[in-house]
């Protein structure tokens, strides 16, 4: 039981990650709002980000930073940091290219719930049949 | 240490199941800021600093007065 908490212990970054994705996919999905979709989708990719680093990371390590006159020593592996950090940065151009999105559908339809942009789309697509119909008895 | 790192993730998770279930959309934002905040100190924690200044600039300051300005911009409350 005790080396079982250990291990846990030792990993409770990897769980953590897969919990948050769960979180943010159950977000984006059941939720109508588009800011809240965002935000699920900032969700997910902040715990990608977690799952690299902690595979990148070595316990009792230090930063890699290599300092003059000072030994050297374990490092924890910067590939994954180097890589996080264009992530961030990416994730930021996607969250911001979403919300300007957001502000055009806003202004077309006038309301940024799906649903009810759906039900707006069904009653124009309505209208432009029956005027076809209309039309074509004529 | 681990076991401040393992406060930090079941954090993590509340945050983001709270900022799935709030019906304010100011108040969702404000909780995934903290929610990148925390995020941050855990990257310090995981020795890779530059992450962590990225994070807590990036991902706690851009994003969220990107979220206050299109939430200003259409509605707040979520139906």
């Amino acid at each position: 039981m005790h080396s079982l908490w250990i291990e846990f212990l030792d990993h409770v970054n990897y769980i953590g990650a897969a919990c948050l994705f769960v979180v943010g996919l159950y977000t984006v999905i059941t939720h109508s709002n588009l800011i809240k979709k965002i935000i699920g989708i900032n969700i997910m990719e902040t715990s990608v980000f977690l799952l690299f680093v902690s595979i990148g990371f070595v316990s009792g390590a230090k930063p890699p930073i290599l300092a003059v006159g000072e030994p050297g020593g374990f490092f924890v592996n910067p590939l994954p940091s180097a890589l996080i950090l264009t992530g961030i940065v990416v994730g930021v151009a996607i969250t911001v290219y979403g919300l300007s999105m957001v502000i055009q559908i806003h202004k077309e339809y006038g309301t940024i719930e799906l649903d009810e942009i759906v039900e707006t789309e069904k009653e124009i697509k309505t209208q432009i049949f029956r005027k076809q119909d209309d039309t074509s008895h004529v | 240490m681990q076991i401040l790192n393992l406060i930090l993730v079941v954090f993590l998770i509340l945050c983001a199941i709270a900022a799935g279930r709030t019906k304010d959309l100011v108040s969702a934002v404000v909780i995934f800021a903290s929610y990148s905040l925390v995020m941050a100190v855990l990257w310090l924690m995981l020795q890779s600093p530059d992450v962590a200044m990225t994070e807590a600039a990036i991902g706690a300051g851009v994003t969220t007065i990107m979220f206050v300005a299109v939430i200003s911009r259409t509605s707040r409350i979520e139906k």
